[in-house]
């Protein structure tokens, strides 16, 4: 390359503003997306944590989300060989019947965490992947804050989004930008098309805005999150002040 | 001298050179060995680790061919065919072997000739001779007839038969031999005088092309190994490049100074020649290996094969950026799997079966071919899923129990769970003509507990059981 577009990308790249400017995917839900500023950042690292027993429903809503954020790229999914046993295998007819391209995943098993992380980095220096989802049970050692910086640096370099799906465990610090504690929310009762994936998604944390709770239901045909349709909100976001929303999410 | 159990009978199975002097045999009975020498030594023959010491030389002749094939209980042959130039000539690269072989502590009778039949039988009557092509039938015809390693009938046969040296037998009318002895024994008799040949059956596979690096001082240290290989891979990459050729599979073949030697390969998911992605695959693999290489003294041999030679495009400047993102994808799922195993990093395809466990498959993402069925999905637009996210590999067996006021109950590892919702049966019957004995239909039912969490459960056999088998999301 010359070395006078170089320059000229470095002055672009020194602009002001332009840092704070990252890439936001919009979720499709109007509330969390105005919480979160525009959408979920790409090129960072997201947490998401299952409520206890509500690992598939933490399964699919870390699924959708990769799926927005990776939009046509594609999914690595790391997971710990016994996790098949303990919480399913990840089937791909499953994940057709959600609305994501079974072609689209990749899928890596490994033996414990340590392997998960290295793998993670090895695929993070990839940019042509969309997403890594790295699945881990319980609390091991090595999953500390050195590991969560080095995950969003590498995530922030090729920006390929980070997601660490967490079954079993207690949040942590980390320097995730944001943190999800999900649950299933119970379908409409007495209707007559029930069972959509409704998630209770609570935004425990968020580096660069306002926490919330939704109840979100993900439209297997769009391909996007939205309101529930019972209209049922457990808690008005833009009411809740965010440091009683960080005292929740540390208690 | 070594004695082995052959016909229910204790029979010498290898003799020392002493023992021949003294008129032992191989295949003499141990006890008219013994009438003659009551003073013998003798030793249990140890087949298998017999093979372990011949397996160990033929690794260590590698380094002269690729093509070593085990011969019997204690032969090896070699096809040096194009191989003979490099190590100074016939006569000095056989010299070589047997010199270096005799370093090492073994007797070692060695000959080279046009086919594997007569250079067996030189190496036993003539040690250390290499018969030019077209002289195998002059200097075979004095060697006596059990040159030709015949079985022992046919042997003895010939010897009753007054025919005691392979020119008398050879001299007799082919007609008359394959009349009476068949016509494996002519193809032998042809074999040994040179006038048709066998190919040999190579104990590994010959790899398509390879590169190799001796070193006059045995190298040990990490960088140099590393410069080699690399300096190989780009060398290899020349050769496979002229060709418009990949490889699927690389080898490295470390040669230790003491013998020992030591191979790590690689697999690769598109055919490959670029020298940097090799070196990093090696490097990667080098530095998980479960019980590193170990130089010891030092490899006086690096060698770099390829197999599975497969056509490979040029580099096509292309506009289109998905070439270049499938390329970047199939670089990393090589380096996953040359980590983690191939059959750890895997990707989906359909699979033609309504049996909901088996309407996928996961296959190692490295040798994935493009997906010849259509992905059919089963809901209509609009409807909830109707398959789960999770699918449980053994469905777990749970209970349904009702309470007295007739409310359901879900109970799955030692949980209960109210049931809220409930749809059902969906059955699937299982396809009668993959099982012997028929497997009892499926009824499938969707189910959500109090707090949300929705489960497919199915009901079969008779009285019928409960089986959770996935959950939505």
């Amino acid at each position: 390359m010359h070395s006078h577009t170089i320059a000229a990308l470095r002055a672009s790249l020194a602009r002001p503003g332009l840092e704070q400017a990252a890439v936001r995917l919009p979720l499709g839900h109007a509330a969390a997306d105005l919480c979160l500023k525009g959408g979920l950042e790409r090129g960072a690292l997201h947490e998401v944590f299952a409520g206890p027993g509500h690992e598939a429903a933490a399964t699919g809503f870390t699924a959708g989300l990769a799926a927005r954020v990776a939009a046509r790229k594609r999914l690595l999914w790391i997971r710990q060989d016994f996790s098949a046993l303990e919480f399913g295998e990840l089937s791909a007819t499953g994940f057709l019947e959600f609305g994501i391209d079974p072609e689209r995943l990749l899928l890596l098993c490994v033996a414990d965490a340590a392997g998960a992380l290295r793998a993670a980095h090895d695929a993070l220096s990839c940019a042509a992947l969309g997403a890594v989802v790295i699945e881990i049970a319980g609390r091991p050692k090595i999953l500390d804050l050195m590991a969560s910086r080095r995950l969003t640096l590498a995530s922030a370099q090729k920006t390929v989004t980070t997601f660490l799906l967490r079954f079993n465990a207690e949040p942590q610090a980390s320097t995730a930008e944001t943190r999800w504690l999900v649950r299933a929310a119970a379908s409409p009762t007495q209707a007559e098309n029930w069972g959509h994936p409704v998630f209770k998604a609570g935004l425990v944390r968020n580096r660069h805005g306002r926490t919330g709770e939704w109840v979100m239901e993900w439209s297997c045909d769009e391909g996007l999150f939205k309101e529930a349709d019972r209209g049922a909100v457990v808690s008005a976001p833009s009411n809740r002040p965010v440091a009683a929303a960080r005292q929740a999410a540390n208690r | 001298m070594v004695v082995a159990k052959v016909d229910n009978a204790l029979r010498l199975s290898a003799v020392d050179r002493k023992a021949t002097f003294l008129g032992l045999v191989i295949g003499q009975p141990l006890a008219n060995a013994r009438a003659m020498l009551p003073a013998l030594t003798v030793v249990a023959a140890n087949e298998p680790d017999d093979l372990k010491l011949l397996t160990r030389i033929a690794d260590w002749c590698d380094r002269f061919t690729p093509h070593v094939a085990l011969d019997g209980p204690r032969g090896l042959l070699l096809n040096v065919t194009g191989a003979a130039h490099l190590f100074g000539g016939e006569q000095a690269l056989l010299d070589r072997i047997r010199e270096s072989l005799k370093a090492q502590g073994l007797a070692v009778r060695g000959a080279m000739a046009g086919t594997a039949v007569a250079a067996r039988a030189f190496a036993r009557y003539r040690d250390g001779a290499v018969i030019e092509p077209g002289e195998e039938a002059q200097m075979m015809a004095p060697l006596p007839v059990a040159a030709l390693n015949l079985d022992h009938i046919t042997t003895h046969a010939f010897r009753r038969a007054g025919l005691k040296t392979v020119g008398q037998v050879a001299s007799r009318k082919r007609a008359e031999m394959t009349a009476r002895f068949g016509t494996g024994m002519v193809a032998i008799l042809d074999q040994a005088l040179g006038k048709s040949t066998q190919p040999l059956s190579p104990r590994l596979p010959v790899p398509d092309y390879w590169k190799e690096q001796g070193f006059a001082e045995p190298i040990a240290t990490e960088e140099v190994i590393r410069a080699t290989l690399r300096s190989l891979a780009t060398a290899l990459a020349d050769v496979l490049e002229k060709r418009g050729e990949g490889a699927r599979r690389l080898e490295a073949v470390f040669f230790r100074a003491d013998g020992a030697l030591r191979r790590i390969a690689i697999d690769m998911g598109v055919p490959t020649r670029e020298p940097a992605v090799i070196e990093r695959l090696f490097r990667e693999k080098l530095d998980t290996l479960a019980d590193p290489l170990d130089p010891g003294f030092g490899f006086d041999l690096i060698r770099l094969s390829a197999s599975r030679v497969e056509r490979a495009q040029g580099e096509v400047a292309d506009f289109d950026a998905s070439i270049h993102e499938k390329a970047d994808i199939g670089f990393l799922v090589d380096r996953l799997a040359t980590r983690f195993g191939s059959q750890c990093i895997l990707a989906f395809q359909p699979n033609d079966t309504h049996i909901p466990e088996a309407a996928w498959l996961a296959v190692p993402a490295q040798y994935v071919q493009a997906a010849k069925l259509p992905w059919k999905k089963l809901r209509a637009p609009g409807d909830a899923p109707r398959r789960p996210l999770r699918l449980f590999t053994r469905p777990e067996p749970v209970t349904l129990l009702t309470a007295l006021e007739g409310s359901q109950h879900l109970r799955w590892r030692k949980v209960q769970h109210a049931v809220a919702q409930c749809e059902g049966p969906e059955r699937i019957t299982m396809e009668w003509w993959r099982h012997e004995t028929p497997q009892p239909a499926r009824d499938y039912f969707r189910l959500e507990d109090g707090e949300g969490r929705r489960y497919w459960l199915y009901r079969a056999g008779v009285p019928p059981q409960w089986f959770l088998h996935g959950v939505f999301a």
